[in-house]
């Protein structure tokens, strides 16, 4: 889950974010986020966390944040009440991704999704050593994770197109290079903005 | 006993009010008195006051005792003092007993000057919006032009979103907690067999039973069993009371066994001596009369509006009186107006009473927000 350090992925949404937009971030963990997007866009933020010692972590790090279970769906929220909405490095670990992504779509304007890419060559090389993956992305034992939908580039762009949402923009990276050359393969963390068609 | 974070011993202080405050009911009360104390120290420029506004049965004595050999300490002493979530040593809190009250500010129990007699039943029914607007007389009277934050939990949140709604510019952090936009029917119903408990008790008489030297003690008795019911949630009672008995054995007989029967008539007992039944019937009265939106909870959006403080709402899990949805009510208006908002859901098992209890991240909660506002300008 998300860190205290700034992070690449964290200039890459930042990018994508104009400044003093209204952003909404999904399972915000302890702010950090929305902390940068504070200081880099001057946005308005808020966060919705399920978990009370994150949502607490928040609280201190100077965030709105709205205690809910994003699997309930985004109802205490208007029609386009965001310029944005942020799912980040959690999608993977709900239930109902038809669902979210929907109400995200109601909800903003746009939206960024990003997710750990379970296409990624180290991810399959354990597979291949008969192992589930553990990596700096996936830190968790098959155990104890909280990830039960994980998905490669090529599936969520074909879930998107299924669902008739549209790419805006893709970064892929791996540690803190961006990846062109075979994203699915070589990419670790894949980073999308994304409108409703 | 005084432990270490005490606001230590306390005293209330009275503020009388010449000028005339006009009422809901279109009447208005020439003059009054409110009964209050404050705990920690108004700083210089006046900006570090916390109002807290309390509910149906609470008063405005806080935190402290009043002498050394008090059994019990102000309300809400879990909260108050120096190091506590809303720390004296960094804010000036204020505690008074609302208007109609029975704890010292003018009420049904006060003399009617018109008259030189108790008030009883000719004491006006009073809404949280009269309440809020003696409030503010007092904040005036103190010198100060705008609180840090108002804060109260059940009624006493109530009190708080209408400061936010009524007096926009006269405070900068909104804290509601356990509370809802207006009651449900389910709630008014409760208050109602409250109300006809003590209404129909013979030594009501109608309100007027002062200086016959009467007491009500029958129906403010059922009044505040049925309350204490509604405030627990049913896991709560399962685990402090189960079916537990003060004998071996069914006694057979209709004095209270079973240790819920005891706890109930003990609360009851305890409450005949220190709350009066007008008050009561009024005090639920205004709960039922609260309803910014007019019946209509779509129209929250548009009443908050006006709104300029921040707002942290917190509701508790187990609270069937005021549920956490009637507290998303309230969010989702505040966010319908880009109004700055931090909303918990506590895992609590005691029910609508929870605000009341020390719970640690519930403090944790209070003691994170308060101090964000103390460091904010």
């Amino acid at each position: 889950m998300k860190q205290n350090n700034q992070r690449s992925d964290f200039e890459i949404i930042s990018n994508w974010i104009n400044e003093e937009s209204k952003v909404l971030d999904l399972g915000c963990g302890d702010g950090s986020l929305l902390n940068f997007l504070e200081i880099q866009k001057k946005i308005t933020g808020f966060g919705i966390e399920k978990d009370k010692d994150n949502w607490l972590l928040s609280l201190k790090n100077n965030i709105d944040v709205i205690q809910m279970d994003l699997e309930a769906g985004l109802s205490g929220f208007e029609d386009n009440s965001f310029d944005v909405v942020i799912l980040s490095k959690t999608i993977q670990s709900m239930h109902n991704i038809e669902a979210i992504m929907k109400e995200m779509h109601r909800v903003g304007r746009e939206v960024i999704v990003t997710f750990p890419n379970f296409g990624y060559w180290r991810d399959r090389i354990q597979i291949l050593m008969g192992h589930m993956p553990i990596s700096d992305e996936l830190p968790y034992q098959w155990f104890n994770t909280p990830n039960i939908h994980l998905c490669t580039v090529k599936d969520f762009e074909k879930f998107c197109s299924h669902q008739k949402i549209k790419v805006l923009d893709r970064v892929v990276v791996t540690k803190n290079l961006s990846i062109n050359f075979c994203p699915n393969l070589l990419g670790a963390l894949a980073l999308y903005r994304l409108i409703k068609k | 006993m005084q432990e270490k974070n005490s606001v230590g011993i306390v005293k209330e202080k009275i503020f009388k009010s010449e000028e005339s405050l006009p009422l809901d009911c279109g009447e208005k009360l020439e003059e009054y008195e409110l009964v209050y104390e404050t705990y920690g120290t108004l700083n210089s420029k006046k900006n570090n006051a916390v109002l807290v506004c309390h509910a149906l049965s609470g008063n405005h004595h806080l935190a402290g005792l009043y002498t050394k050999k008090d059994k019990y300490p102000g309300w809400w002493d879990n909260l108050i003092g120096p190091g506590k979530p809303l720390d004296t040593k960094k804010f000036f809190v204020i505690g008074v007993n609302n208007l109609g009250g029975s704890h010292g500010s003018t009420g049904p129990k006060s003399i009617n000057p018109k008259t030189k007699k108790s008030w009883g039943s000719k004491f006006p029914i009073l809404t949280v919006n009269d309440w809020v607007n003696s409030q503010k007389k007092l904040i005036s009277h103190l010198g100060i032009k705008k609180l840090k934050a108002v804060i109260g939990g059940s009624l006493g949140g109530m009190q708080a979103l209408q400061w936010s709604i009524q007096f926009p510019d006269c405070l900068s952090h909104t804290v509601v907690i356990a509370a809802a936009a207006n009651l449900t029917a389910q709630n008014i119903a409760f208050n109602e067999v409250a109300r006809q408990s003590i209404l129909t008790d013979p030594d009501f008489n109608k309100g007027d039973y002062y200086e016959k030297k009467l007491v009500p003690k029958r129906g403010l008795r059922l009044a505040r069993m049925l309350g204490h019911i509604t405030y627990l949630s049913n896991d709560v009672m399962k685990v402090k009371f189960g079916r537990k008995t003060k004998t071996k054995g069914y006694q057979y007989s209709f004095s209270p066994e079973f240790e819920v029967e005891s706890y109930l008539n003990y609360q009851a007992d305890k409450f005949v001596d220190e709350f009066d039944a007008n008050t009561y019937i009024r005090m639920t009265k205004a709960l039922d009369y609260f309803d910014p939106a007019k019946n209509n909870i779509k129209n929250l959006s548009q009443i908050f509006k006006k709104i300029k403080s921040e707002f942290l709402v917190i509701s508790f899990t187990s609270d069937w009186r005021f549920s956490p949805d009637r507290s998303k009510e309230i969010v989702k208006a505040l966010l319908d107006n880009n109004i700055k908002v931090s909303y918990a859901e506590i895992d609590a098992a005691s029910g609508h009473d929870a605000f009341l209890m020390s719970n640690d991240h519930y403090h944790s909660i209070l003691k994170n927000y308060f101090m964000k506002i103390f460091n904010t300008k």
